[in-house]
C-alpha cells in the first residue's frame, strides 16, 4: 500500500488512486506513423528493473492525473509527482 | 487432579482459577495462564501428535509460535484448525483434537505409513507425474495430505474488525529491547505503537530467571508496562502479532484478544515513520537420529515450562548443546527438581563462567548425542565423542537440546532489508535496512540481556529523534549476562546408528531428503525448499530453516553466507481470514446502489438483479401464478402494443463543459459530434486507441459549450477514467471540464405506441408533437409539475420519452406515471423484457455482441465510422486490424429452423455442425413476442454475405440448424421510434 503524493492533495494512501500504466511514448500522428511503430506505441510497455515513470489517477480525491517515478524493485517513489 | 508433573509453587499461572478442558476426548485440568502445551505436560501427556507423512509419534518441542511438532484443531464455537499446541490458552469447556491422526495420537492407524517410508521420500509425488498417470494417485495423496478441517460457519458470538493507525515509532516485540525502546520513544513524546505476540509483555524474560537492577526481571517488566500505560501517546497491545511489513513502512498487526465484548479479532494497518524490530530470537534444535521423539524438546522450552508454567517436562534429563545458553536451562531444570544426567557439549572447550552455572552436573565436552532411543517417549540416548569412538547409553526421559539461536529477522527481511551471516553467533543478522527500520536486541544478533537493553534504548532514542522527537537517552538499568558463545554443529555425523535425523519436523524432512534433493540437481536453497517442502509448513521453518541451510552448506563444502536464506514472506504467523476481512463482507464489502424506485419495486414484487457497477435493477415483475417466460412475454407485449415504463436511472451520465468539448467528443467518438445542434442528441460509439469498442451511448448538446454524455450502466466509472485521461493527459491544451452527474439525474422512460399520450396526460408545457419534438431531440420543461429534461431516445425500438428529473422528485414522477398510465394499460418493465426488445431490434449490448473482438464494421455499423474526420481514437487501429484481409466475424440474425427451439446464449456455431473449430457464436437468443418464435443474434464468419444460408449451432448433445438473416426482427426501417 503505497503513499502517493498528489500534487494538489498531498500524500495520500494508494487506495485513493487508480493505476494508469507506465508512461509510454507520446501518441504519434496516426496519419504519418508506420504500422509497426503504431503497434509498438500501443503494445510495448516500459517494464524496467528500477525507476518506472507511471501514471496514477486520483479517482477518490481531486480527480487529477499525475505521474511519479517508482522503483520497481523497492516501491520507493524516487521522482515526481508531476501533473499529467 | 491438575497434574502429576506440576510443581507445588511458582510459575505465572493463577492457581486459584482451575480450568478443565478436553484433549482428544479426555478431560484434563490446568490453571488460568496455562497453554494447552503446559497443561498437558503438567498432566504427564507425552504423545500429542503424529507427524505429517510418516505418522511418527510426536510430543511438544517448543514453548511458543516456533512449535513445529504438535498442531491442534479447536472445536465448537471457537472452531479453528492448525493451531500450534503451545499458543492455545486453555479455558473452561475448551475442546481440542490433534490433527493428522486417527483415532488418537497414542494409537494411530496412519502409522502404517512408516512401513512404506522408503517409497515416500521427499518429492515422491513428483515422480507420479511421469508414470503411469498421476491422476490415479491424486485422490489418495490429497486425502493423506492436509491437516485439520476448516470451520463450517463463522463464529456466532462476535465479529472481526479492521482499523487504520499512524505512528511515529512502531515497535514489534515487548521483550527487554522493545520495552526499553518504547520507554525511550514514549518519554520523548513520540506516538508509539508497541505490539507483542504474547499474552503479557516481557518476551524471553518470562521464561528465565534473570535479574535487572538487582530485582527479578519480571518486576522491571511490570514497572515499565505501568509507565507505558500511563502515557497517552503510547498504544501497547499484547496478543498482537506484527505479521507483515510492507512498502512505505506499512505494517499489519493482528490483535487477537481485544478487550471488547463482541470484537473477536482486530487487524491494524499501521503507517509508521520509524520501525523498530525487537522480535527476539528463536532457538534451533540439534540434528541427530530420532531427534523428533516425544521427550526431545528445545532447551529453552524445557526452561520455559519449569519457570513460567511450573510444569516438569520430564524427571531425568540429558542436555545436548553446542552453545552456552543451554546451561542456564539446565540450572533452572535442576532447581525445579529434574535430575540432569549429563550435559553433552559438542565443543571441546566450555567457557569457565558457563560451567559455574551448573555446579555438580556432569559435563561431557567434545561429545555428541548420536541417537535418541524410544518410540512413544525418549528412554535413553547414545553418546560418543564427536570424532568417533566408543559410545555409551544414558537413560533419560527428557532430552533438552540447543543448536543455537536464530535472530527473528522475518519482519526486517519482509521490508527488503538485507541479511549477513554473523560467525560469532552462527546466525543471520540484519545488515542494511531498505526502509526506516532499526533492529534491537536478539533480533539484531545481540544475545545478552545487557546488550539487548542498551541497543533497545539506543534504537528507541534514534527512532524518536528521526521522527522529530528529541530527548535525553533513557537510563539503562543494570543487568549482567555471560556473553553468548557457540560453535555451530549443523548435524551429528554418526557412523553406526541408522535412522532419521529431522531438519523440518513439521513436514517430516530429514537430512537424507536434503541430500536426495541435491543429488537430483535441486541444490539452491529455494529449490531445496520446494522440492523437499522443508520450511513450507505452518511453522514456516522457524526452527528448521537455518539447519537446512547448514546441511546444504556442509554437503556442498560452502560457507553459510554463500548459501543464503530463502525469501521471508508474510504472514509471520497464521492470521485468520476473518481478521483480514474485518467488517468487509456481504453488503458492507460491496454495497449495492439503489434508485429512489427500489422501495416501489420491492412492494410490487420485482425480482431484483444486479446490473453493472453494483446497481440493483428489477429483472422482471411476476404476477401471481405466472411462469418466468409468461412474465417476460407479458411485459414485452405491453411495450409493443400499449405502453411500458422502466427506471433508466443507473445509466452513466456526464456533463461536459468548455470551449473545446465539441472537438473533444469528435476525438473520442467514432462519428462527428461537433455538428450537433443545441437541443439534439446523437448515438455514438467510443473505441479504445487499439480499435476495440469501449462503450456506446447517446450524447446531447444542451448549450453551445455544454453537453450531456451517457454511457452504459456498468461502464460508467471506466468511461469517466477514460475521458479524464484524454482530457488531462492527451489533450491538456483543450478546455474541457467533465462532471459525473450519474447520481444527479434519475429518469423514468415511457415507451410504446401510447407513450406520447401518457406524457400528455401527465401534464407538460413541452410540445410533444412529432413536428416540434423529433426523434433524438431534447427538451427542458415541466412534466407532472416537476422540472424535467425530456429526451426522445429509444432502447426498445418503440416511441419513447426519457423523463429526467432530480432524484428528490423521482418517486413522485414514478407514482404519477403509474397512476396516469393505468387507463392506457401501462406496465413496469424489467431488464429481461428490455433485453428481448432490444434483440428484436438488433441493438448492441456490451458483453453480448460487443465481445471484445468485433469492430463497428463487423456489427453492420460502418455508418458510425466517420470518413470525414482525420483522426479519432481507434481509427488507425481498426483499419490496421482489417488490413490483413482475414475473414471477420460479422453480426447476423439467426432463426432456428424449428421456431420453437431456443439456442443457449454463447453456443458455438461450427461448419455443418461438425466437431471443429468454431466459425461463430450466438450472442443472444430470445422468444420474440412480435414474431411468436425464437430469434437470435450471432457473430458469424463472413456473416454479411451468408444471408439465407443454413448455419449450425453445436451443443454438447445435439446440433441445431438455423437460417442466417439480417440482424433485425421488428420494424427494420425504424418507423416506430421516429413517430
Amino acid at each position: 500500500m503505497l503513499v502517493i503524493t498528489c500534487p494538489f492533495c498531498g500524500p495520500r494512501s494508494e487506495r485513493e488512486f487508480a493505476h494508469g500504466g507506465a508512461v509510454s511514448s507520446a501518441r504519434p500522428d496516426p496519419a504519418r506513423v508506420g504500422d509497426a511503430a503504431w503497434v509498438d506505441h500501443l503494445t510495448v510497455v516500459s517494464n524496467p528493473l528500477g525507476p518506472v515513470h507511471e501514471r496514477w489517477w486520483h479517482a477518490r480525491g481531486c480527480g487529477a492525473w499525475l505521474t511519479i517515478w517508482r522503483d520497481t524493485r523497492t516501491h520507493d517513489i524516487v521522482g515526481g509527482p508531476d501533473v499529467r | 487432579m491438575s497434574g502429576e508433573n506440576r510443581l507445588p509453587a511458582g510459575g505465572r499461572i493463577d492457581r486459584s482459577r482451575k480450568v478443565s478442558f478436553q484433549f482428544n476426548g479426555r478431560t484434563y485440568h490446568g490453571y488460568e495462564g496455562d497453554t494447552l502445551a503446559s497443561a498437558l505436560i503438567a498432566n504427564g501427556v507425552s504423545v500429542t501428535a503424529r507427524s505429517f507423512k510418516y505418522h511418527r509419534p510426536r510430543g511438544i518441542v517448543g514453548s511458543g509460535v516456533e512449535e513445529p511438532a504438535s498442531l491442534v484443531e479447536l472445536e465448537g464455537a471457537d472452531a479453528s484448525g492448525n493451531q500450534p499446541i503451545t499458543t492455545v490458552r486453555i479455558r473452561n469447556g475448551l475442546r481440542v483434537r490433534s490433527v493428522n491422526c486417527w483415532p488418537s495420537p497414542q494409537f494411530d492407524l496412519g502409522a502404517v505409513n512408516q512401513l512404506f517410508a522408503s517409497l515416500i521420500p521427499a518429492g515422491f509425488y513428483y515422480k507420479t507425474f511421469k508414470w503411469p498417470d498421476w491422476q490415479l494417485f491424486e485422490p489418495t495423496i490429497r486425502r493423506a495430505a492436509g491437516l485439520a478441517s476448516a470451520p463450517s460457519a463463522p463464529p456466532p458470538h462476535g465479529h472481526f474488525e479492521t482499523r487504520n493507525a499512524h505512528a511515529d515509532v512502531l515497535i514489534a516485540g515487548a521483550g527487554p529491547a522493545g520495552l526499553i525502546a518504547a520507554l525511550a520513544a514514549g518519554r520523548a513524546g513520540a506516538r508509539v505503537f508497541l505490539a507483542d505476540e504474547g499474552p503479557e509483555p516481557g518476551g524471553s524474560l518470562l521464561n528465565r530467571n534473570l535479574v535487572i537492577a538487582g530485582r527479578p526481571a519480571t518486576d522491571w517488566v511490570g514497572e515499565v508496562s505501568r509507565e507505558l500505560a500511563a502515557m497517552d501517546n503510547v498504544v501497547h497491545l499484547q496478543n498482537a502479532t506484527v505479521w507483515a511489513y510492507r512498502e512505505h513502512n506499512l505494517l499489519i498487526v493482528n490483535e487477537r484478544a481485544p478487550a471488547h465484548e463482541t470484537v473477536l479479532e482486530r487487524n491494524w494497518q499501521v503507517r509508521a515513520r520509524q520501525v523498530i524490530c525487537a522480535t527476539g530470537a528463536i532457538e534451533r534444535p540439534m540434528v541427530f537420529i530420532n531427534n523428533d521423539r516425544p521427550g526431545a524438546m528445545l532447551a529453552s522450552a524445557a526452561q520455559a515450562y519449569v519457570n513460567r508454567y511450573a510444569a516438569l517436562p520430564g524427571r531425568r534429563a540429558v542436555v545436548f548443546t553446542n552453545n552456552d545458553s543451554a546451561y542456564s536451562a539446565a540450572a533452572d531444570m535442576k532447581a525445579a527438581g529434574i535430575d540432569i544426567a549429563a550435559i553433552i557439549d559438542s565443543r571441546d572447550c566450555v567457557p569457565a563462567g558457563i560451567g559455574r552455572q551448573v555446579p555438580g552436573i556432569k559435563i561431557l565436552k567434545g561429545h555428541v548425542v548420536t541417537a535418541a532411543k524410544g518410540y512413544r517417549r525418549v528412554r535413553s540416548v547414545t553418546v560418543s565423542a564427536r570424532n568417533g569412538g566408543a559410545s555409551q547409553s544414558i537413560q533419560c526421559d527428557l532430552l533438552a537440546h540447543s543448536g543455537g539461536w536464530n535472530p527473528a529477522v522475518h519482519l526486517f527481511s519482509q521490508s527488503r532489508g538485507t541479511l549477513r551471516y554473523d560467525d560469532a553467533i552462527a546466525g543471520f543478522v540484519p545488515d542494511a535496512p531498505a526502509q526506516s527500520t532499526h533492529s534491537a536486541g536478539a533480533a539484531a544478533g545481540l544475545m545478552a540481556l545487557n546488550e539487548a537493553l542498551a541497543s533497545g534504548a539506543r534504537a528507541g532514542h534514534q527512532a524518536a529523534s528521526l521522527a522529530g522527537f528529541d530527548a535525553d537517552i533513557v537510563e539503562i538499568p543494570d543487568a549482567h549476562e555471560e556473553p553468548y558463545a557457540i560453535e555451530p554443529l549443523w548435524r551429528v555425523e554418526a557412523p553406526g546408528p541408522r535412522g532419521k535425523a529431522f531438519l523440518d519436523i513439521q513436514n517430516d524432512v530429514t537430512v537424507d531428503d536434503i541430500h536426495l534433493a541435491m543429488r537430483e540437481g535441486y541444490a539452491t536453497v529455494e529449490h531445496v525448499k520446494r522440492y523437499t517442502t522443508g520450511g513450507m509448513g505452518i511453522d514456516q521453518g522457524k526452527t528448521g530453516n537455518i539447519n537446512i541451510i547448514g546441511a546444504v552448506a556442509a554437503r556442498k563444502g560452502a560457507r553459510m553466507q554463500d548459501i543464503g536464506t530463502t525469501t521471508f514472506r508474510s504472514p509471520y504467523t497464521p492470521v485468520s481470514f476473518g481478521a483480514i476481512a474485518g467488517l468487509r463482507e456481504g453488503g458492507v464489502h460491496l454495497p449495492y446502489r439503489h434508485t429512489p424506485v427500489t422501495a416501489w419495486n420491492q412492494t410490487n414484487g420485482a425480482v431484483m438483479y444486479e446490473a453493472g457497477a453494483r446497481w440493483q435493477r428489477p429483472g422482471y415483475f411476476p404476477c401471481e401464478g405466472e411462469g418466468f417466460q409468461d412474465t417476460v412475454n407479458r411485459e414485452c407485449r405491453a411495450v409493443r402494443e400499449r405502453v411500458g415504463v422502466y427506471d433508466g436511472s443507473p445509466l452513466g451520465t456526464f456533463e461536459l463543459k468548455g470551449r473545446d468539448v465539441g472537438r473533444f467528443l469528435d476525438f473520442i467518438y467514432t462519428n462527428v459530434m461537433s455538428s450537433l445542434q443545441v437541443g439534439n442528441g446523437r448515438y455514438g460509439i467510443m473505441l479504445s486507441d487499439d480499435g476495440l469498442i469501449l462503450d456506446d451511448g447517446v450524447a446531447f448538446r444542451v448549450g453551445e459549450y455544454r453537453w450531456i454524455v451517457s454511457t452504459s450502466t456498468g461502464n460508467a466509472d471506466a468511461m469517466h477514467q477514460h475521458m479524464e485521461r484524454i482530457a488531462q493527459v492527451e489533450r491538456p491544451q483543450w478546455e474541457v471540464m467533465i462532471t459525473n452527474v450519474t447520481s444527479q439525474w434519475n429518469n423514468a422512460t415511457v415507451c410504446g405506441p401510447r407513450a406520447r399520450a401518457v406524457v400528455e396526460a401527465l401534464g407538460t408545457d413541452i410540445d410533444l408533437s412529432p413536428e416540434a419534438f423529433a426523434f433524438m431531440a431534447l427538451r427542458d420543461g415541466t412534466v407532472a409539475g416537476l422540472p424535467a429534461r425530456v429526451a426522445r431516445v429509444s432502447f426498445t425500438g418503440e416511441l419513447s420519452f426519457e423523463i429526467n428529473v432530480a432524484p428528490r422528485h423521482m418517486r413522485k414522477l414514478w407514482d404519477a406515471v403509474m397512476e396516469v398510465g393505468a387507463p392506457f394499460g401501462i406496465e413496469p418493465v424489467g431488464s429481461e423484457a428490455n433485453h428481448v426488445l432490444r434483440v428484436e431490434k438488433g441493438f448492441l449490448s456490451l458483453g453480448h455482441e460487443v465481445d471484445g473482438t468485433a469492430d463497428p464494421h463487423d456489427l453492420g455499423m460502418s455508418w458510425v465510422m466517420s470518413r470525414k474526420k482525420a483522426d479519432f481514437m481507434g481509427k488507425r487501429s481498426v483499419a490496421l486490424r482489417r488490413a490483413g484481409g482475414a475473414a471477420r466475424r460479422e453480426l447476423v440474425g439467426l432463426l432456428p429452423v424449428d421456431p420453437n427451439t431456443p439456442i443457449p446464449e454463447g453456443a458455438p456455431l461450427t461448419p455443418k455442425g461438425r466437431r471443429e473449430a468454431t466459425e461463430g457464436l450466438v450472442t443472444a437468443c430470445v422468444w420474440s413476442v412480435a414474431n411468436s418464435r425464437w430469434v437470435a443474434l450471432a457473430l458469424l464468419k463472413d456473416g454479411h454475405s451468408r444471408q439465407g444460408e443454413t448455419a449450425y449451432a453445436r451443443l454438447k448433445d445435439r446440433v441445431i440448424p438455423v437460417t442466417v438473416t439480417a440482424p433485425v426482427f421488428y420494424d427494420p426501417s425504424g418507423e416506430l421510434l421516429r413517430s
